[in-house]
């Protein structure tokens, strides 16, 4: 039994065994097919195949072209590799004896292969190996990009996937009826793997630094994501002990949604909104499931994940129309491109920065791509008639990027106009408190925002210089500093003033730990993955504003991230008793 | 069938690796006829480049190479010329 700490990055306790993914090594999981499945992994190594020659030659052009004919020639080897005949005949004849997955029998094949070139004496071929290595790296990637994703789904028990790092896009090409929980080597809690991992509510532990080197693939784990611990191999104690956890936590979960539908109503009368953040339409009807009352952050990157072209207006169109109309009358948030920082897009050529979350991304690229930035205003207005649309801007430094957004907004109101297509004249536009800037200008701001939404993951990394993604200076990221804690009420003070509604879509939004306090603040609205939203409903309705603005007035009279922390913890324990 | 056998020393610096492997089975390739490659007790395909490879032979070793077809002699010959071609 072993015990890795990682940071917990989305709540909930899985059993499962290991499924390891990604990464380049040959380390496949023993994944047994049927007899009649044989054809179809001929098939798969086959194309596979192909698709690698194919690289290898576009490679090889290049390179002579670039370079020259000599250095081109060296891929002739690769090419002698790829098609050559013992190898090949190998694996399909042990596909056909030991009815394994083909990934499974070619990395085998190629490390026995590397194995007996290693033990013969002879530099030359030493080098060489790096050859096969890297012909043999082509083609299973090859294999595993065509096989993955149809092996997860296929697989009948769930698995608990493991991999050094997992894209955003990744995560979500995850499925929740094969996956049940899955860990990383490097990321953050406020990662957009963790975020992804909460929408879809499947528990995860990041940050772990080392669970692709001491996790074997079909080793049984414990994935506790509310402590942020795996246990591998447990023993038979410590596995009852998270079953009966297990248990009682999916209890509790269940007796929050009983009353899911009830107001977020405080004991003195006030209510609050309590929305919910998504990715994907689809995600519409477990908001709907969770009591959620709208959506306060629509994000939008996912339109350009996962694909070469880019979306068309009709695509984003369908999508927010669809939103729209499925939560009307409620309000649906739609927040503009946020690429850059994390979430890098394919179809643009973004070069690589030193530090990306300060560098070009979000508005910023929005306003040097005006084409794409329109097509997305014009398609969230277009929807607006259907539904209860808002607009809001990620990354507002100042007053001038508001006013620059606002002035390509009306731009695509005047050519709708023009055109004679409906939208809702009246949408209601707000700027996301993300930078510090913008939260110590908030007052500028909300004369010409009709709302703000504090965004609190990035507000935090920016305000305490904290790479949000950088395992090392982790523990520095604390919501409860009292620099955070002052920018918040500086927003919310600064929209009150203005008469304006402030709300919050980041990861403190649904930390029971701090709903108490921002509640005494004064924020509106809540905004949080769907599966927090019955829970928090539960918290809200347990205290009254009176109490919350008591414990809010003495927590902003802390020092420190600690004793704040320390405090709250207390008060919440009071209340929920 | 026509079976014929030549047995070789390598001359190659390379020994039969890399560039003078890679060569040998491209050109053992545009030929029907079965080619295999023996050193001491490792009999391997001499159309196939893992099999070359495997063999290990260096500038100095003895192989025997055989073929087995229509175009066997033909095989032999210009097999012969890729192995004792000095780069």
């Amino acid at each position: 039994m072993i015990r890795l700490k990682g940071i917990a990055a989305a709540p909930g306790i899985k059993t499962g065994l290991a499924y390891k993914i990604g990464r380049e090594d040959f380390s496949i999981p023993k994944q047994s097919i049927k007899p009649e499945e044989i054809p179809l992994q001929i098939q798969l190594f086959e194309e596979a195949l192909i698709q690698t020659r194919r690289e290898i030659i576009d490679l090889q052009k290049r390179i002579a072209s670039d370079l020259g004919q000599e250095e081109a020639e060296i891929f002739d080897a690769h090419l002698l590799v790829l098609e050559d005949r013992m190898l090949i005949e190998e694996v399909i004849s042990r596909l056909k004896k030991d009815n394994l997955s083909v990934a499974f029998i070619f990395s085998e094949v190629l490390k026995k292969y590397i194995d007996v070139f290693s033990k013969i004496e002879d530099e030359y071929l030493k080098e060489r190996i790096a050859d096969i290595n890297d012909v043999g790296r082509r083609i299973l990637r090859n294999l595993l990009g065509k096989e993955q994703k149809k092996s997860l789904v296929d697989l009948k028990e769930k698995v608990v996937v493991v991999s050094h790092d997992l894209s955003p896009s990744d995560t979500a090409a995850m499925h929740k009826q094969s996956v049940c929980a899955f860990i990383t080597d490097i990321g953050g809690k406020t990662s957009h793997t963790a975020i992804m991992a909460k929408a879809l509510e499947i528990p995860a532990v990041v940050g772990t630094e080392q669970a692709t080197q001491i996790i074997k693939s079909d080793d049984f784990l414990i994935v506790d994501g509310s402590m942020g611990i795996v246990i591998v191999n447990p023993d038979e104690e410590t596995l009852e002990i998270y079953r009966q956890e297990e248990l009682k936590l999916k209890g509790l979960s269940d007796k929050y949604l009983l009353d899911k539908d009830l107001p977020a109503l405080t004991k003195d009368g006030k209510i609050v909104e309590i929305v919910a953040n998504i990715e994907f339409p689809d995600e519409v009807p477990t908001v709907k499931l969770h009591g959620g009352l709208g959506i306060g952050l629509y994000r939008t990157e996912f339109f350009y994940m996962n694909r070469k072209d880019l979306p068309t207006e009709e695509e984003h169109f369908q999508a927010y129309k669809y939103v729209a109309q499925e939560m009307k009358p409620y309000p649906v948030i739609i927040r503009t491109l946020d690429l850059g920082g994390d979430k890098f897009l394919s179809q643009f050529e973004i070069p690589k920065e030193m530090q990306p979350f300060l560098g070009w991304r979000a508005i910023r690229f929005c306003f040097t791509k005006p084409d794409i930035f329109k097509l997305q205003l014009r398609a969230v207005l277009r929807a607006s008639v259907f539904g209860k649309l808002k607009l809001m801007y990620p990354m507002i430094s100042g007053i001038e990027e508001l006013r620059q957004a606002n002035n390509i907004l009306e731009e695509c109101k005047k050519e709708l106009k023009e055109k004679r297509v409906a939208f809702d004249e009246n949408i209601e536009v707000g700027a996301m408190v993300e930078v510090p800037s913008a939260a110590l200008t908030a007052d500028i701001l909300a004369k010409e925002a009709h709302f703000f939404s504090i965004g609190t993951n990035d507000l935090i990394q920016y305000a305490l210089a904290v790479d949000r993604t950088n395992e090392k200076v982790a523990y520095l990221y604390e919501p409860a500093h009292p620099a955070v804690l002052r920018m918040v009420k500086n927003v919310i003070d600064a929209a009150h003033q203005n008469n304006i509604w402030v709300g919050m879509c980041g990861e403190m939004a649904s930390d029971e730990t701090f709903i108490l306090l921002l509640l005494g603040l004064g924020l509106d609205e809540f905004s949080m993955p769907s599966l927090a939203i019955p829970q928090i409903k539960h918290l809200i309705r347990s205290i009254s504003m009176e109490e919350a603005k008591k414990i809010a007035d003495e927590a902003m009279s802390l020092t420190s991230a600690k004793e704040v922390n320390a405090f709250m913890q207390r008060k919440l324990k009071e209340v929920k008793r | 069938m026509p079976v014929f056998k030549k047995k070789i020393t390598v001359m190659s610096k390379q020994g039969l690796h890399a560039r003078p492997a890679a060569l040998f089975v491209q050109v053992a390739n545009k030929f029907d006829s079965q080619i295999t490659v023996s050193r001491e007790s490792e009999k391997v395909d001499g159309k196939s480049i893992m099999g070359i490879l495997m063999l290990g032979a260096e500038e100095g070793s003895v192989i025997y190479l055989e073929a087995e077809g229509d175009d066997a002699q033909q095989a032999i010959l210009e097999l012969e010329k890729v192995i004792v071609k000095e780069e």
